[in-house]
């Protein structure tokens, strides 16, 4: 069996393909608590875990077959009763596990709980979502999930560490062997699946997919371009990934039930926190009927009395038609220009230490800033990701913005906007053993290692930095570089710490070039820094030895950098994700 | 009913079939008659048909009943409303209430109970009613005169469940909880 795993930050699938040769991959409904006691499969794992507290739920009631004396909830269970206790609720783990800002295997999540809760990190959270999916499919198969061949997937925007970071989570889980692949490509893939061999007659050299890809709490953008590869045939490229954007369809569940509690404030009506809850899934109800039925004008809503009196204590309101294209067309994917760049605010001297969010909802002011960094012209083909784009009317929205900055794009159709990139996983572990088409890519980032320059010493000024280009962008898997021209003096027996850094846009860096500071503040971003420390039998402590870099990018999507001595001794660098006092 | 009855009625409800005595650990059976002598070993057990496994220990039906209100109840307030004086309320109201009663019982009913009709055909079509039906899958109704097969028109399909997937009930005191009462700290 082949086995693909969409880790998402708010819902995990896992899709399957039974054997090679041309299978349509399924997908695996997943045994999990709904509530405590109350087992049930569901197409998805709600990606949240739930820490009880000695005592607070019944003994035995977070149980599952293949695990007894469990003390915390994942899936629907642990979403459900989250909303109830938040404190307690690990959610977007996924988005913490990229936040260069945060120490990733430090136990800071749930984020905001108080001193002396139980906290757990960002890492082993994903484990025991990943845990519960090995130990739910070895429970329902009679082979067991370890032995299977395994893509996880990861949001295209996820740096070297990040990725890093999921290939460590997984082996915790025990999947010792998982490849990672880009979700927008899992996307594609999928698409790919269902057309079969005509993709060919549906794409033609120097067209330009954009997978648009908006799930519950994220955005990412990829631009896949196919080229011809000078006799005819034709040949799938990423060219381009976009930023991490945290801003999805729970944003906008939250705009509209804050409308709608603003209408019920303004009627002198106050909702407590538990309809206030109420109120957001009938928000989502009211959005998705909307949505999908044209000729609803309204949704009437009823948000039931909280104690046992329901009929007496009840609140009524209704969601139009007229608000809600206001809210989500004006809100989020609002008319702009080709050259519009998503508005930054104000930002105040004091920041909570939380997720970066976005400032901007705009998702269109977001795709415009990525199609004018990366792309040499605009899409001309749209592939469509996350259950926000069941909606045709947001689709046509997109399209439209789309076709107003040039030529409108053609539409690639995909039935199961949801579980897609679970499906098209598997499809790819499929095909990529049988020689199907792949999406080549590589890297999509090019990385750079900080260095000081040799300035004379000013108090309190730090020198300054030059970053030299460690690996290219585009670089394969399965291929290393060593980086020339740089030699670095490292001393034996004391770590030495470096900056590191990435950036997405800038494509034509070869390894050996070194930027000075003054000329990349805008599109290198640091990511955790990275620690050598040479101990080796021979050389004596304190000593300086020369070494050269030397980048590896793995067969299973990992970045590894290697400083190398004179006499041929490598030494690997590790990704250092403490968090920095400066950070 | 003497209890060794009931054990026994109760696992030919269960298997279909008497199961011998002697499969029950012995606490389970009275104590016997005869005096308090040292047994003989046994004679070596006559060839029989495999013992079916030993009955796993099941929660009360009490506990069971009360997990299937409690479904109703946590998805779709079911027991709020139908304990509720709906007399002052005009019918615009529950009407709203009931909506939602009933988008959150349905839910309840869908994810737990997998449902189908006893009888495939429409509802007012003929059918034929044959020797040896189950009455308790088909019941007669009208002018029944003589034995099966019997024709006539299908007034109601039925429902069977053909799975239930309840919660797994508590046990002693809290096996009759049926939705705990709310705190907010």
């Amino acid at each position: 069996m082949i086995v693909g795993i969409d880790l998402g930050t708010t819902n995990t699938a896992l899709g399957i393909v039974r054997s090679d040769e041309g299978a349509t991959p399924e997908v695996f409904a997943i045994p999990q608590l709904v509530k405590p006691n109350d087992l049930q499969s569901r197409p998805t794992l709600p990606s949240f875990l739930y820490l009880a507290t000695a005592g607070e739920l019944p003994e035995g009631s977070m149980d599952l077959p293949w695990g007894a004396g469990r003390t915390f909830l994942v899936g629907e269970a642990a979403r459900e009763r989250g909303a109830e206790v938040p404190l307690h609720l690990v959610s977007s783990a996924k988005s913490w596990l990229s936040h260069a800002g945060a120490d990733r295997r430090a136990p800071i999540l749930p984020h905001g709980a108080p001193e002396g809760a139980d906290k757990v990190s960002p890492v082993t959270a994903a484990v025991r979502y990943l845990e519960h999916l090995r130990e739910a499919f070895d429970a329902a198969h009679d082979v067991k999930l370890a032995d299977q061949q395994v893509l996880l997937t990861v949001p295209a925007s996820f740096d070297a560490v990040a990725r890093e970071l999921t290939q460590e989570a997984a082996k915790a889980a025990g999947l010792p062997n998982v490849t990672l692949l880009e979700e927008p490509q899992a996307a594609f893939y999928a698409w790919l699946a269902s057309v079969g061999d005509s993709w060919r007659d549906k794409l033609s050299a120097n067209d330009r997919v954009l997978v648009c890809d908006v799930g519950g709490g994220t955005t990412d953008f990829s631009l896949i371009e196919v080229k011809d590869d000078g006799t005819g045939n034709l040949t799938l490229e990423r060219v381009a990934v976009g930023n991490h954007i945290l801003l999805g369809g729970d944003n906008m569940d939250l705009a509209l039930a804050h409308h709608l509690m603003q209408r019920l404030a303004a009627d002198g009506k106050k909702l407590d926190a538990g309809q206030q809850r109420a109120l957001v899934m009938g928000a989502r109800r009211a959005k998705e009927q909307l949505l999908s039925d044209a000729a609803v004008e309204s949704v009437p809503l009823t948000i039931l009395g909280r104690g046992s009196k329901l009929i007496g204590n009840k609140i009524r309101t209704e969601l139009m038609r007229t608000d809600l294209e206001k809210i989500l067309l004006e809100g989020f994917f609002p008319a702009c220009a080709k050259d519009d760049a998503p508005k930054e605010a104000r930002r105040t001297g004091f920041m909570e230490l939380g997720l970066p969010f976005v400032q901007d909802a705009a998702i269109t002011r977001h795709l415009a800033q990525f199609v004018s960094r990366h792309a040499d012209g605009l899409p001309t083909h749209v592939l469509f990701n996350g259950g926000v784009f069941n909606s045709p009317l947001l689709r046509e929205r997109l399209l439209s913005i789309i076709a107003q900055w040039g030529e409108a794009p053609t539409v690639l159709e995909e039935d199961d906007t949801d579980l897609a990139v679970a499906k098209g996983a598997a499809y790819y572990g499929a095909v990529r053993s049988g020689g199907g088409i792949r999406i080549r890519g590589g890297v999509a980032r090019s990385y750079y290692v900080g260095m000081e320059t040799a300035a004379p010493a000013v108090p309190g000024i730090e020198p300054p930095i030059r970053a030299l280009c460690v690996v290219p962008f585009g670089m394969e898997e399965g291929t290393s570089v060593k980086v020339p021209g740089v030699e670095l003096g490292l001393v034996v027996g004391e770590p030495a710490t470096f900056r590191f850094f990435s950036a997405t846009a800038r494509k034509d860096d070869v390894p050996g070039v070194v930027l000075d500071e003054y000329t990349w503040p805008d599109h290198l971003e640091e990511t955790a820094p990275i620690t050598s420390t040479i101990q080796a039998e021979g050389l004596e402590a304190g000593a300086v030895i020369p070494v050269t870099l030397e980048a590896n990018l793995t067969e299973i999507g990992t970045l590894e950098l290697w400083s190398v001595a004179k006499d041929g001794q490598r030494f690997r660098l590790e990704y250092n994700v403490r968090e920095q006092e400066d950070a | 009913m003497h209890p060794i009855l009931a054990i026994k009625v109760f696992f030919l409800v269960l298997f279909g079939r008497p199961i011998p005595l002697a499969s029950f650990p012995p606490a389970l059976l009275p104590a016997p008659d005869e005096p308090d002598e040292p047994v003989a070993p046994p004679a070596p057990p006559e060839p029989r048909a495999p013992t079916p496994p030993p009955a796993p220990k099941g929660p009360a039906p009490e506990a069971i009943a009360v997990q299937a209100l409690a479904i109703f109840q946590s998805e779709g307030r079911l027991l709020d409303f139908l304990s509720e004086d709906i007399e002052g309320y005009d019918d615009a109201d529950i009407g709203a209430a009931v909506r939602e009663v009933h988008r959150g019982c349905k839910k309840a009913l869908k994810d737990h109970f997998d449902l189908e009709p006893v009888r495939a055909e429409e509802e007012e079509a003929l059918v034929t009613v044959p020797e040896g039906y189950d009455p308790a899958a088909v019941r007669l109704v009208g002018n029944v005169v003589g034995s099966p097969p019997f024709s006539g028109t299908l007034k109601h399909k039925g429902w069977r469940a053909n799975a239930v997937r309840l919660p797994k009930a508590g046990e002693g005191k809290s096996a009759l909880v049926i939705a705990p009462a709310e705190v907010e700290i």
